[in-house]
């Protein structure tokens, strides 16, 4: 056929904990690792990234139009994220480059991550668990009731008592029954409402468009979505139209005992406004995977026992790890052979 | 009337158990005395029925204190602190709450598995720390698609299965007798649904046969990489095998609804980061707690007054 028989080249980057898919790639493709230079990114690129025609970006790099400039041959950028709100979608449509994300790899632990969090926010597991191993359980004499009949023990009735006292004075919800409505219904949001459903759960849903064959109730706007349940789960992507989705006045409505729960991004909810609704008791609680300036948390929710708090790590087991680089694997064969893409992302 | 049946209450377990109970009858906090004796001088004829629950029930002791006893009605579905075998002699009912919890504690075992496997007590404690700032959090376990064994497929075992199914978990099962109709593998043995099994979930009652179900063998068959669920009863589980195996690495995890000795945990598991530990709040949501009530109380006015127990063990 007249081709080289070498390895097509792949420009990489990549923090410098996430290794994972270091072997997946030295053993398909040669490699331009642009994380092991020295050089300031854009220097690197331009010194030796000119004819490189796929980049595969490994964490959350900020793709933009001025690292676009210094690729002029880029026809492929794959993204091992499901989000991809840290590309210029609309830069990459003019140059006629494809983006590909994670596709499925991470829906199941997503949607594993968010039942996880509605549940620990509702029957308030991580209080619990902070409850037993502060020692309170078993503290005697904190309550007193009276002095207990000498065959039992004094210390239990106390305990029991905390107990009684403990679930009284905080809001302990029922999971099974409650209504739950996804905004996203896409493969992460169709996952979390599969895994609600033998709870009994309710669920309805706020997507861009009605999804036909879909048994549940539709809700065109996410204020009437909120006044009409009791638990927001957020699993869409984040674009100019859903920044701050999730703003005061649809917390308002979702209510005192309404529980927010954010497996896609930060930005969908306007952060500082949540924080106030859960201070004032405006929401119940929220469980949120994703922050407006990760790592950095608002710290008014440190002391909260109705929100429970994860490092952005839904995605983070080893199966998912291994799916995305299967996915990002075959999005590159695929491309190299002229084949369709796996996991193509909509450039708008 | 009913107003002049006493009815003791063993211990706090619900204030609006208590208000409906003293609403309808000459309610008795156990409690309040100071001396057993003096309690019994002035009470023991009068006292018609007893209320216990998970933690304190009537044993041979005081059902033969109480010569006037005609029903024990616990706020629990396990009923495994009530000598049975008393009642059965002396003819004294006894009910319990059985399906109105079902669904609080089989989240709760979800919720237990999912906290587990995902570190959601630690990612929490990892943001609150502000340890984030400094670095990711280690990768954690994924829960779709690994395999439950679940001990005793009763009312909460099934429910468990239900929810389980939903993750994609293949369900198998330990029981005393095979339930075909459900579907879910069957095995003979704990031992053998513990090797078979990266979850195992205990939701059996509390009987003589039962105690101490999960020992050794059933640990190191559930191995390094498995994980325990307890929603049952702490008697189920040898509790100092189960400690000495987390400390030595032989059994993955741990997550404890129930203890030997509530309120009483042993402290070693308190540092541990593979175990999740709550204080017995498998049916601790307002809703099924106030059924729970209901349910408690509809069963003494139904003895009273005469008519069928809705919810009777013996």
């Amino acid at each position: 056929m007249g081709e080289s028989s070498e390895s097509p080249l792949v420009l990489v980057h990549r923090p410098p904990t996430l290794a994972y898919m270091d072997d997946h790639l030295s053993r398909n493709f040669r490699l331009l690792n642009a994380h092991l230079s020295p050089d300031p990114l854009p220097l690197f690129l331009s010194r030796h990234a000119a004819s490189v025609t796929a980049f595969v970006n490994i964490g959350r790099l900020k793709i933009d139009a001025e690292l676009l400039s210094h690729l002029p041959s880029l026809q492929l950028l794959v993204c091992t994220s499901v989000g991809t709100d840290h590309v210029d979608l609309a830069e990459c449509k003019r140059r006629g480059i494809a983006v590909t994300n994670a596709g499925d790899a991470f829906s199941d632990d997503v949607a594993d991550c968010a039942v996880g969090l509605l549940i620990s926010v509702l029957r308030r597991i991580p209080a619990g668990d902070r409850y037993v191993r502060s020692g309170n359980w078993s503290k005697p004499g904190q309550f007193q009731l009276g002095i207990k009949v000498s065959s039992q023990n004094h210390k239990e009735e106390n305990f029991l008592m905390n107990l009684v006292l403990f679930y009284e004075s905080v809001l302990l919800l029922q999971v099974s029954g409650k209504r739950v409505g996804i905004i996203g219904l896409g493969s992460i949001g169709s996952r979390i409402a599969k895994r609600l459903e033998p709870f009994g759960c309710i669920i309805s849903y706020n997507s861009r468009t009605q999804k036909q064959s879909i048994p549940y109730r539709y809700y065109s706007d996410v204020l009437s979505l909120a006044a009409d349940n009791d638990v927001l789960v957020l699993c869409c992507s984040l674009t100019d139209q859903t920044r701050h989705v999730v703003n005061r006045e649809v917390m308002e409505s979702l209510g005192k005992e309404g529980v927010i729960i954010n497996v896609g991004r930060g930005g969908l909810i306007d952060e500082e406004e949540m924080v106030k609704c859960l201070v004032e008791g405006v929401i119940g609680g929220a469980g949120l995977d994703v922050f407006e300036k990760e790592p950095q948390v608002p710290e008014e929710l440190f002391g909260m026992d109705n929100v429970v708090l994860s490092p952005h790590a839904a995605v983070a087991t080893p199966g998912a790890l291994e799916s995305v680089a299967e996915v990002a694997i075959a999005n590159l064969k695929a491309f190299f052979k002229n084949q369709p893409l796996v996991s193509p992302v909509r450039l708008g | 009337s009913m107003e002049s049946i006493g009815v003791l209450m063993m211990c706090p377990m619900s204030s609006y158990l208590e208000n409906e109970l003293q609403k309808r009858f000459n309610l008795i906090r156990f409690w309040n005395f100071q001396e057993k004796s003096v309690f019994l001088e002035t009470h023991r004829n009068s006292i018609g029925a007893v209320v216990g629950n998970a933690s304190t029930g009537a044993d041979a002791e005081l059902i033969n204190d109480l010569p006037k006893l005609e029903i024990i009605s616990s706020f629990s579905v396990g009923i495994d602190k009530i000598d049975l075998g008393k009642c059965k002699e002396k003819g004294i009912r006894v009910t319990n709450t059985p399906d109105v919890l079902t669904e609080d504690v089989a989240d709760v075992a979800i919720s237990l598995i999912l906290t587990l496997l995902r570190r959601l007590c630690e990612c929490d404690r990892y943001v609150r720390s502000g340890k984030w700032k400094y670095g990711d959090f280690q990768l954690t376990t994924k829960f779709s698609g690994k395999s439950v064994g679940i001990l005793g497929l009763g009312r909460i075992g099934t429910a468990i299965a239900k929810r389980a199914e939903a993750f994609s978990c293949p369900v198998s099962y330990y029981s005393r007798r095979v339930k075909p109709d459900l579907g879910y593998k069957y095995y003979p043995t704990v031992v053998e649904l513990a090797q078979n099994s990266d979850i195992l979930v205990v939701a059996c009652p509390l009987t003589d046969e039962t105690r101490h179900i999960v020992n050794r063998n059933v640990m190191d068959a559930l191995g390094a990489k498995g994980v325990l669920i307890n929603i049952g009863r702490g008697p189920h589980v040898d509790e100092q095998e189960l400690v000495n195996a987390l400390t030595e690495g032989r059994l993955g995890g741990a997550a404890l609804d129930v203890f030997e000795q509530e309120p009483h945990v042993p402290e070693e598991l308190f540092g541990l980061q593979n175990v999740v530990l709550l204080p017995h709040v498998g049916s601790g949501t307002v809703e099924t707690e106030n059924a729970m009530a209901d349910l408690v109380v509809a069963n003494l006015e139904a003895h009273f007054a005469g008519e069928s127990l809705l919810t009777p063990v013996v």
